[in-house]
């Protein structure tokens, strides 16, 4: 049974939205869902990009007071 | 009050005589008690790995015996924890002694997992044990010429390592006088050269200045050793003669058979460092699920701010600080240069470029290590 994970980013310079993102989905199942939490406003590009890349659906994002909230599935 | 500290690394040993010093008069006066649970008697230096891997320092010099760290208020046994039993404050060990507590920290650290990727462990060299370092030592001594391709798994300590690694790996063939005869390859999983921009931004030049050749967005999926070829998450592959590997890593297996957190990560509040949802169990160090990193400086200022709050608890009955999220990185650039990364949960480092005295501070820290854990430095 697929599930949805909120991976909290905020704040992160390192390891990084993206890098805490990718930890995650290496241990996510496939049809799993995360919702990325971010205030780095390049995650916006750099999550897309990543997630086409590799052949995982990217759900969307959407700006909540200066938080991105990127949703992923993992497709594989 | 019974605090009770599982794990003897880093995180775990400052915390420890961090609250004896605070707690000195409560502990003679029997109103409060530490007791550390420990896998192991010695304590390892663990950055020192990274320099065992050159043959620039031996196995033996990276140890003490974890009793002569710390405090004399402290209880040390070495007993592994096996069960948490967090509703009843309760932890027991391997070999069948339980432990009740008032307050518990938990700093189990975490573990490389090469494993998880098909082909990795036997295929490539990495520093991460005292084992593999010194494997990767000979293997470094044996090799005469051809592609060195370093590959980073995602989490992994010490978020400089592949850096580290990169630029000391050209450094060692230089001085051995064949770096014409080698090609080395630097891959990381992000669009850019590291995690941090402005490491990114200052490390992708000296890269190009020394020849070295990287390839971004790029995530080990399977090693052909057959073949000798590293594949990618990304559908890339590349072509090695030596592979060196930074692992992925995962929290220790006990935490994960506990349900404690997935990958073995602790879900822990960013500022107060309590396990979520329990206001006596802190985390620290490896252990957490904080998105920073997985470093020796992140712990050391985690249980400083611990050491405090507990202290505190004891004394007024409540904590009186958060953590801010400070980390301090040094980031050696090759053999005898170095720089550092300082950052928190606002401001973002801005490393200067690297000079020989920021080195030789990293080889003194290297011994002063030893103050730093008995929480003197």
């Amino acid at each position: 049974m697929s599930e949805k994970r909120v991976v909290d980013a905020r704040g992160s310079f390192c390891p990084g939205p993206l890098m805490e993102l990718i930890g995650w989905m290496k241990m996510a199942q496939v049809g799993d869902e995360l919702e990325l939490l971010s205030t780095d406003k390049g995650s916006v590009s750099d999550v897309p990009e990543w997630v086409k890349k590799v052949g995982h659906e990217f759900l969307g994002a959407r700006e909540e007071s200066g938080v991105w909230h990127l949703t992923v599935k993992k497709a594989k | 009050m019974k605090i009770l500290i599982i794990g003897g690394g880093m995180g775990g040993t400052i915390l420890a005589n961090n609250l004896a010093r605070r707690l000195s008069t409560e502990l003679k006066s029997g109103k409060a008690k530490i007791t550390m649970l420990t896998a192991s008697e010695k304590h390892m230096y663990q950055p020192g790995l990274l320099y065992l891997a050159f043959g620039r320092v031996t196995p033996d010099e990276l140890y003490k015996d974890q009793a002569t760290l710390l405090e004399p208020g402290v209880t040390l046994v070495v007993d592994p924890a096996e069960e948490f039993l967090l509703d009843q404050n309760r932890v027991k060990t391997k070999g069948g002694k339980t432990f009740d507590y008032d307050v518990l920290a938990i700093a189990t650290g975490s573990r490389p997992v090469p494993e998880l990727i098909p082909g990795l462990a036997e295929n490539s060299e990495t520093f991460y044990t005292e084992e593999t370092a010194v494997k990767m030592f000979r293997a470094l001594h044996a090799f005469q010429g051809g592609r060195v391709v370093i590959a980073v798994g995602v989490p992994h300590k010490c978020p400089m390592a592949p850096l580290e690694i990169t630029f000391m790996l050209h450094d060692y063939f230089k001085d051995r006088g064949i770096l014409d005869k080698v090609q080395l390859h630097y891959t990381y999983p992000i669009g850019r050269v590291h995690s941090l921009e402005n490491v990114a931004k200052w490390a992708a030049p000296e890269f190009e200045r020394q020849g070295i050749t990287y390839e971004t967005l790029f995530n080990v999926k399977e090693i052909d050793g057959k073949a000798k070829v590293v594949k990618s998450e990304e559908g890339t592959e590349t072509p090695y003669d030596m592979l060196i590997s930074i692992p992925a890593h995962r929290g220790m297996e006990v935490i994960e058979k506990n349900k404690l957190g997935a990958g073995g990560w602790i879900p822990t509040n960013r500022s107060k460092l309590n396990m979520e949802g329990r206001n006596n169990v802190f985390v620290l160090g490896d252990t957490t699920n904080i998105p920073i990193s997985k470093a020796g400086s992140t712990a050391h200022f985690e249980a400083e701010a611990l050491g405090e709050n507990i202290a505190a608890m004891v004394k007024i009955g409540s904590p009186v600080r958060e953590y801010d999220g400070k980390v301090f990185c040094f980031i050696e650039a090759g053999k005898d240069r170095a720089t550092y990364a300082m950052f928190d949960y606002l401001n973002p480092p801005d490393p200067k470029p690297p000079t020989k005295a920021v080195h030789w501070f990293k080889m003194a820290y290297n011994k002063l290590y030893w103050s730093s854990a008995r929480g003197l430095l």
